[in-house]
């Protein structure tokens, strides 16, 4: 690891009790805060444990196939004003996605607090299907949270996740989406806290998650900073990712904040516009509010209700932001954009057919944003952008978006 | 600061030498002038404080009973000028008016606007379950000014410093929730409670006189005499939803929901004789 990386615990932000400036905290019940400080003064134990280190590492190198490579994408990127555009490919990562980071850590954690019993929520699948995977490998009893919505629209993760051994539990209340798995998730925590470790998975809610999950995907951005000074000699110009929760924007971002040279880009799911009441842009389109245990941005109405939220992308379904990207929006050091369905799925499309890599829909977020950066640069300029998921949990989506299925597909036929 | 409407019925039930009965029901449901109507039986029943809901999008800290209450209630159009409306009627009952709101509500209202509306409608402050004294700067604030109680809650989780550091925040009363988990009816109250209730006795110190309530679990005249044996007050709210739910019509509710609160109050008056 290059000397030059800053130090990951970066102990000024958050504060002691998990402030990003007027962001974050903790905004939970007393029932919880027992077990909230034990995460994070077992965090703060095991991050400068050099045993604990070690087998994270071995973990993350053997099993998880890190460091994930730099790909440049040539092709695409001559969509792309001409910008040199690098993959950073946590697409390659075991499970598929980048979540596998921050879930190995959160496991090792469970086991050296003692705990026997993991709860977790999950969107599209993604954290679900690394969680699950994660207590197989460490024998942890493991049970996912998943709003009935999503467990029809991603039936495949469901199996997915009952083969690694898991118990999935459709959620039945609120709009049966992401954010009631998650507030179901909180209701089987405060009751079994005793042997049970809740593994959030984004930098969202109350501290220390934001501070935890994102020192865990720290490396995303500490090995994409030395491969691209490795590529080009230089470090870039711009990072650009998704942001939904925000989990692989605040690991891509984490190891350039001190780089002021660089620009971050993070691009949030405008659906059909932040203009209209379908999308799931909380910075571009919310105000500052509490939610799971957080303050940060917040879809929500004149009376402080959450909003339902809207994106062609499951994994960035979500009302609000981790409270470090309110925190950096508000400071000016990261630039948040909102990206359409439609200009994701183009995006989507594109990278398919110019590089052979079929990325996340959430992914294709970034690389939509990747094109209007990459114009406003020009030839000069090099963007790394964080691939942080795999298409192939949407191909579904992808095949009735673009009508693949019955007639064959000729690329101008959108039927969304 | 002259005493509220909470504080004197507390002072006034310890000097009948019993526990309050303290009842919980969102406003709006099963929608705002039927709340009232609900809640005057409550009272009727024998509630000497009216514990008001305002119902919220994502209630992580509540059971199902409690959620399906809230979300008709929500269906129903309920926002926060229709609580203060349900709570101006409470408080016009003869019984202290709490609200019960999770915190970003209070947010989005502005702190100072909700306590200065809240106090104009004769409330007597409010329970916030998921704020906890570390972030209650602006709430300290905003309650000190308007004069109302803010009650916030301790768990059998919690430790000596934070049940000294949650009760030098408290004002009105101490929520202890009897056991690790959400609202809602239990066949059996934890034993977790007494222990709780002595261990923040000891943290209140002698001479503070704040009282401790004791909330979550409770659904029956037995429970609420155990209870009431060693709390200064028997909360209870997933029971009175429930009865709402099952009734056929809102004149079956109503009566169900009288009965329960005076098979409550017989409760409350048995536990220390």
């Amino acid at each position: 690891m290059p000397s030059e990386t800053p130090d990951p615990s970066r102990s000024e932000h958050p504060d002691a009790r998990g402030h990003f400036g007027r962001y974050g905290g903790r905004f939970s019940p007393e029932a919880l805060v027992a077990a909230l400080d034990q995460v994070a003064e077992e965090w703060e134990k095991a991050k400068n444990d050099p045993g604990f280190r070690a087998e994270l590492d071995a973990l993350l190198r053997d099993y998880t196939g890190r460091p994930s490579l730099l790909t440049e994408a040539p092709r695409f990127a001559e969509h792309c004003g001409g910008a040199r555009v690098l993959l950073k490919r946590e697409d390659l990562n075991h499970t598929g996605s980048h979540k596998i980071n921050n879930v190995l850590g959160q496991a090792l954690l469970t086991k050296r607090m003692g705990k026997t019993r993991v709860i977790a929520e999950t969107g599209a699948g993604q954290h679900g299907v690394a969680t699950a995977t994660a207590c197989a490998l460490m024998g942890l009893s493991c049970v996912i949270y998943m709003g009935e919505e999503d467990t029809r629209r991603q039936a495949l993760n469901v199996a997915r996740m009952r083969l690694l051994g898991a118990e999935v539990v459709p959620v039945s209340v609120g709009s049966r989406t992401l954010k009631d798995a998650i507030n179901e998730a909180f209701r089987d925590w405060v009751a079994n806290v005793e042997n049970t470790h809740y593994l959030f998975g984004t930098v969202a809610g109350p501290h220390p998650f934001p501070a935890l999950v994102r020192d865990l995907h720290y490396v995303i951005g500490e090995e994409a900073r030395s491969q691209v000074l490795d590529l080009t000699g230089r470090l870039p110009d711009a990072v650009a990712a998704c942001v939904g929760g925000g989990s692989n924007a605040m690991g891509a971002f984490a190891a350039f904040i001190p780089d002021t040279g660089v620009g971050l880009y993070g691009f949030e799911a405008g659906g059909d516009g932040v203009t209209t009441t379908r999308h799931a842009a909380a910075i571009s389109g919310g105000a500052p509010g509490v939610f799971h245990g957080a303050r940060t941005y917040v879809l929500q109405d004149t009376y402080g209700q959450t909003l339902p939220s809207h994106s062609i992308s499951a994994g960035l379904d979500y009302p609000a932001v981790g409270p470090e990207h309110a925190w950096l929006a508000d400071s000016g050091r990261v630039t948040y954009r909102a990206v359409t369905d439609a200009q994701a799925m183009e995006a989507f499309r594109l990278l398919s057919r110019t590089e052979g890599i079929i990325p996340a829909i959430e992914s294709a977020h970034a690389l939509a944003g990747v094109r209007e950066l990459g114009a406003e640069l020009g030839p000069e300029g090099v963007i790394v952008v964080n691939l942080s998921g795999r298409g192939d949990k949407d191909v579904d989506t992808a095949a009735t978006y673009f009508g693949l299925v019955d007639g064959g597909e000729d690329g101008s036929g959108e039927s969304a | 600061m002259s005493q509220t409407t909470l504080q004197a019925a507390l002072a006034r039930t310890k000097a009948d030498g019993r526990a309050a009965l303290i009842g919980y029901l969102p406003a709006g449901f099963p929608d705002p002038d039927s709340s009232i109507k609900v809640i005057e039986a409550m009272v009727e029943g024998g509630c000497d404080v009216v514990e008001v809901g305002l119902p919220y999008s994502d209630p992580t800290m509540d059971g199902p009973t409690i959620q399906r209450a809230a979300d008709t209630a929500l269906a129903a159009g309920t926002t926060p000028p229709d609580v203060l409306r349900v709570v101006e009627a409470t408080a016009a009952t003869g019984a202290a008016a709490l609200v019960m709101t999770y915190w970003n509500p209070v947010e989005r209202y502005g702190p100072d606007r909700f306590c200065a509306d809240l106090a104009a409608a004769g409330g007597a402050g409010a329970i916030t379950p998921d704020l906890i004294p570390e972030e209650a700067d602006e709430w300290l604030a905003a309650t000190d000014a308007a004069g109302l109680d803010r009650v916030f809650l301790v768990a059998p989780s919690s430790s000596d410093e934070r049940l000294r550091l949650t009760a030098r925040a408290s004002r009105g009363f101490v929520y202890a929730a009897s056991l690790m988990g959400v609202t809602g009816t239990r066949a059996q109250v934890s034993g977790t409670a007494e222990k709780l209730v002595a261990r923040t006795r000891d943290a209140i110190g002698d001479g503070g006189g704040l009282p401790v309530c004791v909330g979550l679990g409770i659904s029956n005249r037995s429970q609420a005499a155990e209870v009431a044996a060693y709390a200064d007050g028997v909360i209870a709210g997933a029971g009175f939803c429930q009865r709402v739910l099952d009734a056929p019509d809102l004149e079956t509710g109503i009566s169900a929901v009288r009965s329960f609160a005076e098979e409550l109050a017989l409760g409350v008056r048995a536990g220390r004789s």
